[in-house]
């Protein structure tokens, strides 16, 4: 008789036991690879809330700095860019694309981002996902907003809404620029990244909001309305920092060095990949945490399944014995133990694996929405190691009862009534 | 096959149980070829011991178990793993079938593991089938029970009858079989006794049959007291 046959056939009769180890396993392969993914997804969704961009460019600082307050949006920019500067980087042979950004106005505590469209075309995230609208269009009109999703979802606006953007980033009585509302043109769907809690608006647009300012304040006797304002000329004159895409990744430390000795003004340009990792090891204490919590998980869940297995394992001594009385060699016993736990182990990874597969195609937008999280569906880099693991420790813990048997059955099947 | 060659031989078999109260010691046994032995002792004389002994299960204090002239203590565990599935077949007084199997497929779990038996009970799996129906019908278990019922869904009676063409089937030098009709009443036992003979013979397999009930004696080709009860050490 098969082998194989034979423990199919023995299953056959321990169905509930059987489902419920399978359970079990896949239980434990859900929660390992589960928090393997979360933690992964973390540290991938933080490293490539801006992905595709091959350079961020702004005034001089440190590189985190410049991240944080232009991709971040957290902090203030020290300086700014000249119009002229960007213009130059433009120009550069090896640029394919630039995407300006402008900060320095709010709205109810969002940041907003005067940028152009190509915004829309060039900013990437995650694994080179571009930004989607969940309603609405792009800004076309001098004041049209696109607003992030967290701003749609905490502001309860949608699209045609009306909204007035404050002077400043923060804070009580913040002067606002009632003249000129702005009208939601478009709600982006969830990204996970701090373009979720931004307001998207033109650079034309900021210039126009601020015609009739100068300092930081409203000159007063030269208030333009905001039709009047479309009518003049709003050519920004200097800008936060720029987005920059290069026709060739192997020109990224060229154009690098050549905007950093930029004779005309102090800029600085980082390669984001690198500025986000330097950020993850300040926040990267929340990862050692999951790290801690992974392996928790893995003693649990590991030790949840060798318990099923050989509590399974423990109900076949007596078909053991009558095997080893028939003529069974003690390596026969092994391996159909070993055999039945490795099959016990598989079918409880593929369920686990299955389970997780569904679940994170079902939270995918939830967690999304609620904690900014993107899952992926692909297995983490880690996940076909932990799955070896498992599967030989599956298989380890049909050697124990294997151990056992290899002792005993022999007598037990002669003697012992079991 | 002449009855004057050996099948089974102790000498001087002694066994000690390992909490040291207890010893058995046997007076030397032996059997020949296509003999049955009908070994009668009362409870509690140890007489599964003896099986063990026999089969080579457990490994005696003192002495020597030769089956075919050949000892076992001269063998490995792995050879005589592999003697014991080529040359024994063995009639549990629990019958120990598994109950997840069909008759059939418990019956060919006998052979499963000796090329010898294999090659004896027909070769291919349909031969080994086809004589394991053989076997259960000649036992008294018709057709119309081994086809359509699950092993653990027999009589008593029934699973005696599959634990015997089990031992069986390709023909072992040697049965051992241990109170296998303690369940049955007086009648069936003989019939059954009867039948498991007759296949013996055919096979030319030798018996040693231990039972407490001196009645099945006459079945046999001889009778063995086993005279040594457990003994103080």
């Amino acid at each position: 008789m098969r082998l194989l046959s034979l423990t199919l056939k023995s299953m056959r009769q321990r169905k509930a036991g059987v489902a419920l180890t399978v359970f079990t396993v896949a239980l434990s392969v859900f929660l390992l690879l589960g928090v393997e993914r979360v933690r992964t997804d973390a540290r991938l969704g933080f490293a490539s809330t801006v992905s595709g961009t091959d350079l961020l460019v702004g005034a001089r600082s440190g590189p985190v700095t410049l991240l944080l307050y232009s991709i971040f949006h957290v902090g203030e920019a020290t300086n700014n860019i000249t119009w002229k500067s960007y213009q130059d980087i433009r120009a550069m042979p090896e640029v394919a694309w630039t995407v300006p950004l402008s900060l320095g106005d709010s709205h109810r505590g969002f940041r907003v981002t005067g940028t152009n469209s190509d915004f829309f075309v060039h900013y990437h995230y995650g694994r080179g996902n571009a930004l989607a609208f969940a309603s609405g269009q792009p800004f076309s009109d001098l004041y049209d907003a696109v607003i992030g999703s967290e701003v749609a979802h905490q502001l309860r606006y949608k699209v045609g809404d009306r909204i007035v953007l404050s002077h400043g980033l923060g804070g009580a009585n913040l002067a606002t620029h009632a003249d000129k509302p702005f009208r939601v043109s478009g709600v982006l769907a969830p990204t996970g990244t701090p373009v979720d809690a931004s307001i998207a608006v033109s650079l034309e647009a900021i210039e126009a909001i601020h015609v009739d300012w100068h300092s930081g304040i409203r000159l007063p006797g030269m208030e333009a309305s905001a039709e009047q304002a479309r009518h003049m000329d709003l050519t920004p004159k200097a800008i936060t920092a720029t987005l920059v895409g290069l026709h060739s990744r192997l020109s990224a430390f060229a154009v690098q060095s050549a905007i950093n000795d930029y004779p005309e003004e102090p800029l600085l340009a980082v390669l984001p990949g690198v500025a986000l990792g330097e950020l993850w090891h300040l926040v990267g204490t929340a990862e050692s945490a999951l790290r801690v919590v992974s392996a928790m998980v893995l003693l649990v869940g590991m030790s949840g399944m060798l318990t099923a297995l050989l509590g399974m394992l423990g109900e076949r001594r007596r078909e053991m014995a009558v095997l080893r009385a028939v003529g069974a060699s003690t390596r026969t016993v092994f391996a159909l133990l070993v055999m039945e736990s490795t099959l016990l182990t598989a079918a409880g990874m593929i369920a686990g694996v299955v389970l997780l597969d569904a679940t994170t195609a079902v939270a995918h937008n939830y967690l999304l929405a609620t904690a900014g999280l993107v899952i992926d569906q692909n297995p983490a880099p880690g996940e076909w190691l932990l799955l070896v693991v498992v599967l030989a420790l599956g298989s380890l813990a049909g050697c124990i009862p294997g151990w056992i048997a290899y002792r005993r059955s022999l007598a037990d099947g002669l003697q012992v009534r079991l | 096959m002449s009855a004057a060659q050996p099948l089974l031989r102790t000498r001087a078999l002694r066994h000690f149980w390992p909490d040291g109260g207890h010893a058995l010691a046997l007076e030397d046994l032996a059997a020949a070829r296509g003999e049955s032995l009908f070994l009668h002792g009362p409870s509690g004389s140890g007489k599964s011991t003896l099986l063990g002994l026999l089969a080579g299960v457990l490994a005696p204090s003192s002495g020597d178990v030769l089956i075919l002239e050949t000892s076992f203590s001269s063998m490995s565990a792995a050879a005589r793993d592999r003697f014991r599935a080529n040359h024994l077949g063995y009639i549990f007084q629990q019958f120990n079938l598994l109950p997840f199997l069909t008759p059939i497929e418990n019956v060919l779990l006998g052979c499963a593991w000796s090329a010898e038996r294999k090659k004896r009970a027909g070769g291919t799996h349909v031969r080994m089938a086809a004589e394991a129906q053989r076997l259960l019908s000649s036992l008294g278990l018709g057709a119309h029970v081994w086809s359509r019922t699950k092993t653990g869904e027999l009589s008593v009676g029934q699973q005696q009858r599959v634990a015997a063409a089990r031992a069986l089937i390709g023909g072992p030098a040697l049965l051992l079989a241990d109170e296998p009709t303690s369940a049955l009443d007086a009648s069936s036992r003989d019939a059954f006794l009867k039948l498991l003979l007759e296949e013996c013979a055919i096979y030319g397999t030798g018996v040693v049959f231990v039972s407490h009930d001196l009645a099945l004696a006459r079945h046999f080709d001889r009778t063995v007291a086993l005279a040594s009860a457990p003994v103080e050490s």
